[in-house]
């Protein structure tokens, strides 16, 4: 132990600065919106014998705080193994295989090695959100595939720049089973560039500080990560917590799947540990909301990290958590069985049932569940007056739950994503339809003490041409549970009016493929947060407050608050 | 004068007084004499004239005698942060009155599923009423007339004063927005009405309605200050120009400075930028990293070429957009009063929490606990020890011993070390996210240290940041105000076409440009102000067919030929990205001119009289106390305004002034030239 603590602090946050300024260079220089605006994209630091976590961006997309150093490790075993070719400088590998340490097809992973004196000193790897990567429907988000080939072309790990070369032919395979490969180039280019970006910071650190100082500040830093993460979970009581989250269905059979959770706390002081047991969820599902082991694990990861922001990015964190009894359920699925709704749905429940079980041990840190859903609607068609075919998809955010210090936030976005939703104006410069109302989802917040924030209320016609209308959604069935005697939030509501008729879609929230024709529209209302505490202790002049503005009318208010006469 | 009139030289007096947070900073320049003139008073928050008043007051000045006073003030930046707004309503299209609190929501921090957000126009105030545009400008609801006329009358009865006019696709088809302005323009009271295609004419709903919203909710408020000061200073005699700082760094007249208020949120950080531009060009320094730490937070910007960097999309706070040209200034919360502390698992932290004004670093002595970083910058004698006194200098050291000390096994003055150098750390990394991680070398530049704090960290954050040099100006402390004294008039324009950039009509760009500069000039033309000439600045923002993200790009005229655009746009894309992509075609987003009226040359020599000077370092030298470096060391102190001007000095040594106190690293290197300004050689770390 040879490092003082102060040069301790500052490579950690150098270290965590290179993250961040690969973040920063990625979305800047893409193309993608997902990447550009949406954030969908993350950058990180992982060790060379085993890819365990040193340092990631800040400002990476939630869902992907654990995955990378999943993908990391399964490349370092196939390459030691043989079945990955082994890396050469200015190598930078590329795979989406959700099966080895991965999230949905979609997101897309390069691998950097990063080399000192000849010798991998560790991997620089991003992942980014790619808008296609082939399979049954544009997007990847198929509601009703039963196997992974519908969601598109899958890369196990394989060189895309060889010395710092792009390899032209994997790129011209890629190319002809993608959709829109055209402007691909670009975000290639930017997720390349962001690791080399990373790369000369990262040499500047150690040029500065000393490979052996630096080697040995990440040991301790995830000692000290380690450590912090169990005295952050010594607050909470020592025993067991339990709680379920509810997806309404897998898109393909109507029925519920469910995810049991017992968390239960022990361990001495200084060895606390909690433990996530998932035993008694659901069995593998026939459609795409099956989870894959490193999303499953992330999703717990990223809820407590919601919970416990200060403990730094590092595998030392994840040390204390553990993850049981997801063997043989829809939580660690296998090869083939799809996986396109993990990243964006199934994560989001995972992080409920984290919430919902902890909120009860540590109810001032914990927030009542939020919408926690990503809201997708994808809509396909073809535009006769532009004379193209597009994909047009609208993201959208709820409410966020009640919570110890305040009201839920309204229109929040998703529990795994960081992502700013697109404007009308620029959806109806670009696509052929026309938003009748983008509008705060009234009465939609939880009741409580603490009420929930406000789902989105907005309704889309389509103007001109055909089209198809798909959504993955969630919370149709219930709403995002409210915490300590509080209400649930209003559930996630989808209408398709064609032809005057009003439809909900037989799965609530889900569906893919349902034609429209123009005046057709598309209604959707997204969840309200949880309501915290019982509502009957609402402070009865921000419920007069609420009914004044229009969020509840006076006979919701009266319902759903007790002893309230406004 | 006559109107327009070039002049070369100032006929009289020229004052430029900026109000702050705490302090109201006056610097008044007389070309005649060369001579200049200061004053600091506390800044007066219910009215701010009162401070401006009492710093003519302080420096001793008649104000009949004045040629021209220019004004930044922080009204409208208080009152948004705040939320102090004048009752704003506003009227939109049917279906969307809650664009404006729903936002393009994401979460005030990337983990954490808890914030709070308070829309600037509460719902009870937010009209709708039937009409609608598509997204090219066709028509497909009519605007109903009785509908608004209802509407309007609705709003007044609720006690609006200021009203808001924001429709959808307006960009596109003003058309509706004009007819309403018209028909309110006949019921409402006064002229406070934002029509919100006007201020800013280009697409995405919310920040649009939010700049507007912004700008009507604080009309009133800089409309009643002016008034307030005008009134005030005529009645002392003062009956030439009043001119109000621009967010966009220029200065515009005070009759149309309410127009569009919005430009005035961002005008105090604008004017230090702008005094850090001329500062550095007359210094032959055109690239500079401006570094303003205050108390909570830290200012940065990146000049280049002498020119103040612009940005139409700056976020004042979580989730409030203000898409109109201002001076691209991002702020870093890392001040003065960052708290340290260590950590439940042992591990050094400093921020992002402060301490504020209130209680404070415990050096200030209204009851803080907690150590931060002024704290450290005290105890290890770089702040003058004789303005604290030796009790909260014990408090502050045994709180070190205490806090930091005991769990790291350090003294407590390697406990301050400890905070100040992660504090640097922390800092220069901020700095680096915000400037020169946006491709730019920083072996190219120097870091301009103003502020109170700013000089105390200036070297060791330049080292931090391998910027070889740092400027600290003559007075760091009143940068400000001296950049209402220097800045220029100015009036920015943008027009947004979006087109690729081979379907673009270039003579359509032409014209654009054209008529861009032709409004600026006559604006400008109208003001009675001395200038020494009229000039246009082109750029045009543009991306890659298919991105979202805007890049910035000068051009040496208004007359471009398609070619020189991409070439331009491609040289800027590698020099940021360090990517080609010759595959894919080019954008042309918006096309921005400014037109710039040059106010006459200020001799900044005059900062520090010069009749002050002493001839040899040693007479400049006010002492010698302990400093800690790798320990403590002797070291000498020396007053800024006696220092000689051929200046050799190597470090360590402290240089104190007025207002803040310059720390010299050991084998630091400061020499000064010819305005008076320190230039710092940072040994490499």
């Amino acid at each position: 132990m040879s490092l003082d603590p102060v040069t301790l602090a500052v490579i950690q946050a150098g270290l965590q600065q290179v993250c961040d300024e690969m973040d920063l260079s990625f979305s800047r220089a893409a193309f993608s919106p997902v990447i550009a605006e949406a954030d969908d994209r993350s950058d990180g630091i992982y060790d060379a014998s085993d890819g365990s976590l040193i340092a990631q961006g800040a400002r990476g997309l939630p869902v992907f705080v654990g995955t990378m150093q999943f993908s990391t490790r399964h490349l370092i075993q196939r390459i030691a193994s043989g079945e990955t070719l082994p890396p050469e400088p200015g190598d930078i590998y590329i795979v989406n295989d959700p099966y080895l340490g991965g999230t949905h097809l979609m997101d897309v992973r390069f691998a950097m090695p990063f080399y000192r004196d000849g010798q991998i000193f560790c991997w620089l790897s991003n992942t980014g959100h790619w808008p296609d990567t082939g399979g049954a429907v544009p997007g990847g988000f198929s509601a009703s595939a039963t196997s992974a080939e519908q969601e598109g072309l899958r890369l196990p790990p394989v060189k895309l720049f060889k010395r710092g070369v792009m390899d032209p032919e994997l790129w011209q395979v890629i190319c002809s089973n993608i959709r829109v490969s055209g402007q691909r180039i670009g975000d290639v280019k930017a997720q390349a560039s962001a690791l080399l970006v990373g790369a000369e910071r990262l040499t500047t650190i150690l040029d500065r500080y000393g490979d052996g100082d630096v080697r040995e500040a990440i040991a301790r830093v995830r000692a000290l990560a380690a450590r912090q993460m169990r005295a952050s979970i010594a607050q909470i009581p020592e025993g067991r917590l339990t709680a379920s989250a509810f997806i309404d269905s897998d898109g393909v059979v109507n029925e519920p799947l469910t995810i049991a959770l017992t968390v239960t706390r022990s361990g001495a002081p200084g060895e606390e540990t909690l433990t996530f047991d998932f035993t008694g969820s659901s069995l593998p599902c026939a459609g795409p909301m099956n989870s894959v082991r490193a999303t499953t694990l992330s999703s717990v990861y990223l809820a407590m990290r919601h919970i416990f922001p200060d403990v730094p990015m590092s595998a030392g964190a994840f040390e204390p958590l553990e993850v049981i009894g997801i063997e043989g359920t829809f939580l660690d699925a296998h090869y083939p069985r799809p996986v396109s709704g993990c990243a964006a749905e199934v994560s989001q429940r995972i992080a409920e049932a984290v919430f919902a079980a902890l909120v009860q041990g540590i109810p001032d840190l914990v927030t009542a569940s939020p919408a926690g859903t990503s809201g997708n609607f994808g809509l396909g068609g073809h535009d006769p007056d532009k004379g193209r075919d597009y994909v047009m998809y609208q993201i959208s955010g709820g409410g966020y739950g009640g919570n110890a210090g305040h009201d839920g936030l309204a229109n929040g976005c998703s529990t795994i994503g960081i992502s700013k939703a697109p404007p009308v104006e620029i959806m109806e410069q670009t696509y052929p339809v026309l938003y009748r109302r983008y509008a705060l989802h009234e009465g939609s917040g939880g009741a409580g003490q603490q009420r929930g924030g406000f789902g989105l209320d907005y309704e889309i016609e389509l103007l001109r041409g055909t089209a198809r209308a798909s959504f993955v959604m969630d919370h149709g069935r219930t709403g995002p549970q409210g915490a300590l005697g509080g209400q649930d939030g209003a559930v996630n509501r989808v209408e398709v009016i064609r032809g005057g008729v009003v439809a909900v879609p037989e799965h609530l929230s889900k569906a893919q493929d349902i034609p429209l024709q123009p005046g057709d529209r598309v209604r959707v209302r997204t969840p309200g947060g949880g309501g915290y505490g019982d509502p009957a202790l609402r402070d009865p002049g921000a419920v007069a407050e609420d009914v004044r503005l229009g969020r509840y009318t006076p006979d919701q208010a009266r319902a759903l608050f007790p002893g309230w006469r406004g | 004068m006559a109107k327009g009139e070039l002049e070369t030289t100032p006929r009289g007096l020229v004052a430029g007084v900026d109000v702050g947070g705490t302090f109201t900073d006056l610097v008044i320049f007389d070309p005649a004499t060369g001579t200049v003139r200061l004053a600091k008073v506390p800044t007066t928050l219910d009215n701010q004239a009162f401070g401006v008043l009492a710093a003519f007051a302080a420096a001793d000045q008649d104000l009949t005698g004045l040629d021209l006073i220019v004004h930044g003030t922080t009204t409208t930046t208080n009152a948004v942060l705040e939320r102090k707004l004048a009752r704003t309503g506003i009227v939109t299209t049917m279906g969307f009155r809650d664009v404006l609190e729903l936002g393009r929501r994401t979460r005030p921090q990337p983990y954490g599923m808890t914030g709070r957000f308070a829309p600037i126009i509460p719902r009870d105030l937010r009209a709708e009423v039937p009409e609608r545009m598509d997204a090219r400008g066709q028509v497909l609801t009519p605007l109903d007339e009785p509908a608004l006329r209802a509407a309007l009358a609705d709003l007044l009865a609720k006690g609006c004063e200021a009203l808001v006019i924001h429709f959808l696709h307006s960009y596109a088809n003003p058309a509706h927005e004009l007819r309403a302005a018209e028909i309110a323009a006949e019921v409402w009271p006064n002229t406070h009405i934002t029509i919100g295609h006007r201020l800013l004419s280009e697409s995405r709903e919310y920040e649009r309605g939010v700049t507007a919203a912004v700008n009507a909710a604080v009309q009133p408020l800089l409309e009643r200050y002016i008034a307030r000061l005008q009134t005030e200073l005529s009645a002392r005699g003062y009956t030439r120009e009043l001119l109000v700082m621009n967010g966009n760094g220029g200065m515009v007249s005070s009759r149309l400075v309410a127009r569009e208020a919005v430009k005035t949120v961002m005008s105090g950080p604008a004017s230090g930028v702008m005094a850090a531009v001329y500062t550095g060009r007359r210094a032959g320094m055109p690239n500079l990293v401006t570094y303003d730490m205050g108390g909570t937070s830290t200012d940065v910007a990146l000049i280049r070429g002498g020119r103040a960097p612009v940005s139409n999309e700056i976020e004042i706070e979580y989730a409030m957009p203000i898409h109109v040209p201002m001076v691209d200034v991002r702020t870093v919360g890392a001040g003065g009063g960052s708290l340290a502390r260590v950590d439940a698992a042992g591990m050094l932290r400093v921020g992002p929490e402060s301490a504020g004004s209130t209680p404070g670093p415990i050096c200030y002595g209204r009851g803080g606990t907690q150590v931060t970083i002024s704290d450290a910058n005290l105890l290890l004698g770089r702040l003058p020890p004789e303005r604290f006194g030796g009790e909260l200098r014990a408090a502050v050291r045994e709180a070190f011993a205490q806090q930091i000390g005991a769990p790291l096994g350090l003294t407590p003055e390697a406990a301050a070390m400890a905070v100040l150098r992660l504090g640097n750390t922390h800092m220069a990394g901020a700095i680096r996210m915000v400037s020169i991680s946006m491709g730019a070398d920083p072996r190219d530049f120097a870091l301009f240290a103003f502020g109170g704090a700013g000089p105390l960290h200036a070297a060791a954050l330049a080292r931090e940041l391998a910027i070889p040099q740092v400027l600290v100006p003559a007075r760091p402390g009143i940068t400000n105000a001296l950049g209402c004294v220097v800045a220029d008039l100015r009036h920015d324009f943008v027009r947004t076409l979006n087109r690729p950039l081979d379907l673009a009509d270039m003579a359509t760009v032409h014209a654009i440009f054209a008529a861009q500069e032709a409004e600026g000039r006559a604006l400008i033309g109208a003001e009675r102000i001395a200038l020494t000439g009229i000039t246009a600045e082109y750029s045009v923002d543009m991306q890659f067919v298919g991105q979202t993200h805007l890049l910035r790009v000068p051009l040496p005229s208004g007359q471009p030929t398609r070619a020189e655009l991409q070439a331009a746009f491609e040289r800027a894309y590698h020099a940021r990205f360090r990517v080609d992509l010759d595959s894919i075609p080019a954008n042309l987003v918006n096309l921005n001119t400014s037109v710039i009226g040059a106010r006459p040359e200020i001799d900044l020599a005059a900062l520090i009289d010069p009749a002050g000077r002493r001839a040899t370092l040693s007479e400049a030298r006010t002492g010698t106390r302990p400093v800690w470096f790798e320990g403590w060391t002797d070291t000498p102190v020396y007053w800024r305004d006696h220092l000689p001007a051929d200046l050799n000095l190597t470090g360590p040594a402290i240089i104190e002034q007025m207002d803040t106190t310059l720390v010299l690293d050991p084998r630091d290197h400061a020499r000064m030239d010819a305005d008076g300004n320190l230039i710092v050689t940072v040994r490499s770390a």
